[in-house]
């Protein structure tokens, strides 16, 4: 079953690696660990901003671009154009995502001490879920 | 110090979990997706809440606003210069790193900085 042509890469999760995984782990404890450095010393303000810091994008990235060159390589061509142009639309993607992004502060912002905490953050993540679905949805018409 | 360590396991864990959804997932437009998850928000509001309660978080979420708007226009900017440049990911990615910087300084200093 393709709900809207998504559907499972298995070939995506074959080419991960447990190098992959270890570097974006790393990565996404130095960016957690830095914002709460950076609210520490400089206050809710400056360190909300970097809540939004494009912390998996590099690594996800250079990865999708990285599987599309070995598997163009595999039959003996060479992939850099299409990994490229793999790792572009996985861009586009993310550009979608950050209107789901900015959604889901909107409502931390707005209904957080209001309601309960995890209610609230349980709708922002559902939200931003939701809301980055239809506008892929939308993009696709487009 | 532990706090810190705390933030990196469950920053670490969180991250890489949204982005093995986003390995899991094709056409790779949608994947994408995924490369804009909340999961560092997830991560810090999560321990905030507890240790600084709702209001603080609060204003963070109205700044974290700012940050999400630098970063729609980091990942068009990458986009373009490996749709059109067709420049490697790694350069890409890191070549508009300082466009993100620049936006979120401006949206302080324009929304936040008062």
């Amino acid at each position: 079953m393709k709900p809207y042509g998504v559907e499972i890469d298995r070939e995506g999760l074959r080419g991960t690696g447990w190098r992959d995984y270890a570097l974006r782990f790393i990565l996404g404890g130095v960016v957690t660990a830095s914002a709460g450095v950076i609210a520490k010393i400089y206050g809710p303000v400056i360190g909300g901003l970097f809540l939004a810091f494009p912390a998996i994008f590099p690594a996800s990235a250079t990865l999708i671009e990285k599987h599309e060159i070995k598997k163009k390589a595999k039959a003996s061509f060479d992939g850099t154009i299409r990994g490229i142009k793999a790792a572009s639309i996985d861009a586009t993607g993310a550009a979608i995502g950050t209107i789901g992004l900015a959604l889901f502060a909107a409502i931390v912002w707005k209904l957080l001490g209001h309601y309960s905490a995890w209610a609230v953050l349980t709708a922002a993540i559902l939200v931003w879920l939701f809301s980055s679905v239809a506008g892929w949805l939308v993009m696709k018409r487009i | 110090m532990a706090e810190t360590v705390l933030r990196f396991i469950l920053g670490g864990a969180i991250v890489t979990a949204f982005a093995a959804m986003g390995d899991m997932l094709k056409p790779k437009s949608f994947a994408g997706l995924f490369g804009a998850a909340p999961s560092v928000a997830i991560a810090t509001l999560g321990l905030t809440l507890r240790m600084k309660g709702p209001a603080y978080c609060a204003i963070e979420g109205r700044s974290m606003i700012g940050g999400a708007i630098a970063f729609f226009v980091y990942a068009c900017l990458v986009s373009t210069f490996m749709g059109r440049r067709r420049m490697r990911a790694l350069h890409a990615t890191l070549l508009a790193m300082p466009a993100w910087g620049l936006v979120v300084t401006l949206i302080w200093f324009l929304g936040y900085r008062s």
